[in-house]
């Protein structure tokens, strides 16, 4: 197998924590939050499906686990920001470190071991296929991933739900005004974008490394936040920024593989090197950030 | 009067030390076109959120048609028959008005299409559906607020301050619209502290001093002198008369400036031209949205142009455009913008230190560190000078009330003795005391030899102040008026774009 | 939604004025709520929660050697806190300094390990220098993207300071790999000239902890007293009011970070230069990110700072007593340390805020 299929065949996989976690910040921002704790809410669901699959209970409890603890975790944001209305730069922070820390706590005397992950699921005719065949054989969250993508786009094209976070995050007043719960509609969508991250968490502990190390998320929630900037806030982007970084973080092992002599730290830093130049260049773009950008971000409503 | 549709008893409400509304009793009856009057502050903004549901009441009971009524929640309202059109539209810029009618209308988009264009033809508020609001003029605006409205089958519409943002002409149209509602059944509460307009269209008038009902009134048995008796307690000031024009110097001169935005919602403007003199008012009349706030920018400085565009804005004589604002503070401009929170002052700071913002260079420093003895001598100074109510220089200037702090804000302008001074919208949300006293220190300060820009949405305003007047439309600029040679109807023509800019002089 | 049910909270109303009682109090208030709520998570772990109590809170005052140590770990987070806290203040969320204190500690390594014969008693000012100098300029790149690039200084801080650890596990793996230290990833031990003298004789704290007292010093003045502090205070308050006043707002955020850079670079200078003379792998337990917490705990006022510094040094050396004496994982510290800022941002409310309990009037319901 060259470099190519290699990172073709893993590029899904590797995108999906990268994608979950995007896409639950994504209807965040949409709806006028900015929650900078992504980081450590999805080391909170990765500790925690970690730990229930780890003692049998099984992949499918582990995810719903993941995704209630770390949703709890977020109305936790949600309360001290949109309620107490602090500042949401600072909440998102404290919450990430709070998610960082317990997830170092709970997951203290599981430190290298490991778990099963999941099988890959091939989808017929399409995964024969020469080069690209890699592609078309994921496992079934990755799969559910795909879905997950294509509905929050069709939610915020088709939906009134869509129409009304979209109301909220351009206009809190506005909608205030006509008579939509301005803080109850920005606390769910927080609270979903707690859930995503756990799942994504989950997914990079119990499916993708199944194997527990303490900082194992290593700033996948950050370029996840990333991710939303670079998609200027539409989910297609995001789904293609996710693979990306997906293809980059493989980059490493492919390098390895076919004997490249290039030190290990830089490999490991490269997403992060790719977060800050694509950064710069969406970011130098200020009309389209405006265009597609979210009015109220990050500003506390009060009516 | 047979049973009123709407009734209030006792209705008061606080915001916190801010008494909004003390113990209002209003009856709207079927069928009627109910005028609310009153002066910025008096409280009508707060009944009507009241009465749509957007807040509630501390005290006091409504009655629906006889039946008690109380209503938590806008969508309770609406189902009640209330509609509101928002002063300050309550719409999204980002949706298409099919969109924005769909947040507030049950019903699938191909149906509420039909009936947004169906509504429009039968009451003059053509709109297209699919366009999104922020690409809308102010007045198209309008009519997408009035349709949601009316998509709900309201029995009672609810304007606040409808006429604000049209032109005189247009403003007929909204009359028209109106009484074709009211003979359909539909009986409107119109806020507004226009005089005459209420005198025209509305058969009854509620009027609210300092949140308390001071009169209910048949407006058309009054005359406009005894309703501003009971508006504002007393009769209306009487403007100062201005020396006559004496051609100064030219203080500031824009020659065909073109501007398109980095924000691709903002108005890109396209050949400015304007010049005022020394001992000069220029008013630029418009309804904002038109490219005020762009070309406000332009001016002050907070938008510089690039450095290709020479030789387009000139002050005193020099060419500014990639100036700076604080480049031409120094060459003696001084600027009031028509933001007063978070703009012209900083709310979290004390006067004092609001008074550093752009008075420092009047040596309030020392070596680079803030000379508190000779800043609060400077606040105190203009604290009394413009009798603004307020603890002291260390009071907060976010908790002034909107008048008080307008005041602070053109002392201190005034103070800085700018050769040039511009002022965007000078009494917006200012009580009618505040607002004659800025108007009669602006025309004082022209007869003094100071050249005096005012950006304004009230025509009365600008025909008592300016000199000569230029209309902005659309981001682009009419050929000066002669204020006293001029007539409102014509500058409402440009308002709407009737007469585009440069045709009547060729004409 | 359940209205009536919501309707029987008290909701908060703006005070006129911000309070200065709640301003005091707030830090008080946060530590008591944080302390309950981990002495809470403590029992439910299974630990003995007085033994924890007096591990982390009282076991750093009690003896001179462990008191030592609280004030050699003020040092460093006093330092990065005053320059972050200055950004802060103008709205410019530095959340790097973790990257640019492990730059400052690179750059300061470079002098001794390039030059390891050198002697005289300039080395270990100029090491401070040239540490202040690489945080300085590692803060510049996220300046560079923020102002130029229109780059959200957030994320770009962060994200360098991910680059700045594999930078260090880069040198010490490779190129300044102690040669005979047995494989492990730190560089030479420095010689006695690179050391910064030591304060306190018998201890460990050295000038460095003046230099940060002098420092938080300049930055009252700087904050309370400049103009140019109050420039970057009014674009923090009210960006569009700085704009109106011809505040120059790049200029605002290269000075922000820069003061940052400077700061967290001179701190992780004086952390090499100081207590472990050599440069290693762990030269930072997470002051980046715990300044952060001090900046906010501090209330982003220079003396407050100062305070919140000295009870976060003790906290760590508390966690680490903790971890030997009731078993404790030093992961708790993070805990401690998250959910204090959160009791702090909620308590911190009441400076602009008060909670009204709703009249119940006469109103009808529905």
């Amino acid at each position: 197998m060259n470099a190519i299929q290699f990172i073709l065949a893993g590029m899904l996989a590797a995108a999906t924590p990268f994608l979950l976690a995007a896409l639950g910040e994504l209807v965040v921002e949409r709806a006028g939050v900015l929650n900078l704790g992504v980081e450590g809410l999805m080391a909170l669901g990765a500790v925690i499906a970690f730990i229930i699959v780890y003692h049998g209970g099984g992949h499918l409890i582990g995810f719903v686990a993941a995704g209630i603890c770390s949703a709890l975790l977020s109305l936790v944001f949600a309360i001290i920001a949109l309620v107490f209305r602090a500042n949401q730069v600072a909440a998102g922070l404290a919450i990430g470190i709070l998610g960082q820390g317990l997830s170092a706590l709970f997951g203290k005397s599981y430190e290298s071991l490991t778990v099963k992950g999941l099988p890959r699921l091939a989808l017929p005719w399409f995964s024969e296929l020469p080069i690209i065949g890699g592609l078309f054989t994921q496992d079934i969250v990755v799969w559910f991933s795909l879905a997950g993508t294509l509905a929050i786009w069709a939610i915020f094209t088709f939906t009134k739900t869509g129409l009304v976070i979209r109301a909220v995050g351009e206009n809190p007043k506005a909608a205030h005004a006509i008579g939509y719960p301005v803080i109850l509609v920005r606390t769910a969508a927080v609270a979903f974008g707690g859930m995503m991250a756990g799942f994504a968490g989950a997914y990079a502990a119990v499916v993708y490394t199944p194997l527990w190390a303490d900082g194992m998320i290593a700033g996948r929630g950050w370029i996840a936040i990333a991710l939303v900037v670079f998609g200027t806030w539409l989910t297609g982007r995001i789904f293609l920024g996710a693979c990306l970084f997906g293809a980059v973080s493989l980059m490493g092992p492919a390098a390895q593989a076919t004997g490249m002599d290039v030190p290990s730290q830089l490999l490991s830093s490269l997403p992060y090197l790719v977060t800050i130049i694509v950064l710069g260049i969406i970011s130098a773009d200020r009309r389209l950030l405006k265009l597609n950008g979210v009015a109220s971000l990050g500003e506390p409503f009060e009516r | 009067m047979s049973q009123p549709l709407l009734s209030l008893r006792g209705i008061s409400k606080s915001y916190g030390a801010i008494r909004a509304n003390q113990e209002i009793d209003l009856d709207v009856a079927p069928r009627s076109i109910h005028a609310i009057l009153g002066e910025n502050g008096a409280g009508k903004s707060t009944l009507m959120k009241l009465i749509y549901g957007v807040e509630q009441p501390d005290d006091g009971t409504a009655a629906w048609k006889g039946e008690p009524l109380s209503l938590a929640s806008p969508a309770e309202a609406r189902h009640r028959g209330i509609g509101m059109v928002f002063q300050h539209f309550s719409l999204f810029e980002t949706l298409t008005v099919v969109e924005n009618i769909q947040l507030v209308v049950p019903g699938r988009k191909a149906e509420l299409t039909k009936r947004i264009r169906t509504l429009g033809r039968d009451f003059g508020l053509e709109v297209d559906p699919f366009a999104h609001v922020h690409a809308l003029s102010v007045g198209e605006r309008q009519r997408v607020e009035i349709i949601r409205c009316l998509m709900t089958n309201p029995k009672l519409l609810i304007l606040d301050e409808p006429t604000s943002v049209l032109p005189p002409q247009l403003v007929n149209k909204l009359f028209d619209t109106l009484r074709r509602l009211r003979d359909g059944g539909v009986s409107i509460l119109f806020i507004s502290h226009k005089l005459e307009e209420i005198r025209a269209i509305c058969d009854r008038a509620t009027i609210l001093r300092g949140g308390r009902v001071t009169g209910n009134v048949d407006p058309r048995e009054h005359d406009a002198h005894d309703l501003a008796r009971m508006m504002i307690g007393r009769d209306m000031p009487e403007p100062i008369p201005a020396l006559p024009l004496s051609g100064g110097e030219r203080r500031l001169e824009i020659i065909g400036l073109d501007y398109t935005p980095d924000d691709p919602f903002a108005v890109p403007l396209s050949s400015i031209s304007l010049t005022v003199r020394a001992s000069e008012i220029l008013g630029i009349a418009g309804i904002s949205g038109n490219g005020q706030s762009e070309l406000s920018a332009l001016i002050s400085g907070e938008t510089v142009l690039k450095r290709e565009q020479a030789d387009r804005i000139f002050m005193m004589g020099r060419d500014v455009g990639t100036l700076d604002p604080a480049a031409r503070r120094e060459l003696g401009f001084a600027f009031v913008p028509e933001d007063r929170l978070g703009r012209g002052a900083v709310p979290e700071m004390s006067l004092l230190l609001n008074s550093l913002l752009t008075a420092h260079p009047l040596k309030l420093l020392k070596h680079g560190l803030i000379n508190r003895a000779r800043a609060a001598a400077f606040t105190n100074d203009c604290i009394r000078q413009y009798d603004v109510r307020t603890r002291g220089p260390d009071a907060e200037a976010g908790s002034l009330s909107g008048g008080n702090l307008q005041k602070f804000i053109v002392g201190r302008e005034i103070m800085l003795a700018p050769k040039l001074l511009f002022v965007a919208q000078p009494t917006w949300g200012v009580d009618v005391g505040a607002a004659s006293a800025i108007r009669q220190r602006l025309i004082a300060l022209r007869n003094a030899g100071m050249a005096i820009l005012v950006i304004s949405e009230e025509l009365e305003e600008l025909f008592e102040l300016s000199d000569f007047i230029q209309v902005l439309h659309h981001g682009t600029l009419s050929p000066p008026l002669l204020a006293v040679n001029t007539k409102p109807e014509e500058i409402g023509r440009y308002m709407i774009g009737a007469e585009p800019a440069g045709e009547k002089a060729s004409a | 939604m359940s209205r009536p049910a919501l309707a029987l909270l008290p909701i908060l109303i703006r005070r006129d004025r911000a309070s200065l009682t709640a301003t005091l109090l707030a830090p008080a208030l946060a530590l008591a709520a944080a302390l309950i709520l981990n002495l809470g998570l403590y029992v439910l772990l299974g630990r003995d929660p007085v033994a924890v109590v007096h591990a982390m809170l009282l076991e750093p005052f009690l003896s001179w050697a462990s008191f030592s140590e609280v004030l050699l770990k003020t040092g460093p987070l006093l330092l990065i806190a005053q320059g972050l806290a200055i950004g802060f203040r103008a709205k410019v969320f530095n959340i790097g300094a973790e990257g640019q204190f492990i730059l400052g500690a690179i750059f300061a390594s470079a002098l001794p390990i390039w030059f390891p014969q050198a002697t005289g008693a300039w080395i270990w000012p100029a090491m401070l220098l040239l540490g202040a100098i690489g945080g300085a300029l590692w803060a510049s790149i996220t300046a560079f993207w923020r102002v130029r690039l229109n780059a959200n200084e957030i994320l770009v801080s962060l994200m360098l300071s991910l680059v700045a650890a594999q930078l260090l596990y880069y040198l010490l793996l490779g190129p300044w790999k102690d040669p005979n230290g047995f494989n492990f990833p730190q560089s030479v031990m420095f010689q006695y000239d690179a050391m910064v003298p030591t304060l306190i004789p018998g201890t460990r704290v050295n000038v460095s902890l003046l230099i940060a007292f002098a420092l938080s010093a300049a930055a009252w003045i700087f904050m309370q007293k400049s103009f140019m502090g109050y420039k970057l205070q009014v674009g923090g308050l009210a960006p569009r009011a700085a704009g109106y006043a011809g505040f120059n707002q790049g200029w605002a955020i290269w000075l922000s970070l820069l003061i940052g850079g400077f700061a967290a670079g001179l701190a992780g200078a004086a952390e090499v230069a100081g207590p472990l003379g050599q440069l290693q792998r762990s030269i930072s337990t997470g002051y980046g990110y715990a300044a952060i917490i001090v900046a906010y705990l501090g209330g982003l006022h220079p003396i407050g700072i100062v305070v919140s510094a000295f009870f976060m040094a003790a906290l760590y050396i508390g966690g680490d007593n903790a971890m030997v004496s009731a078993n404790l994982p030093i992961a708790a510290v993070r805990v401690f340390q998250g959910s204090l800022l959160l009791a702090y941002l909620v308590a911190i409310t009441f400076v602009r805020y008060r909670l009204e309990w709703r009249h119940a009037g006469h109103r009808n319901t529905s």
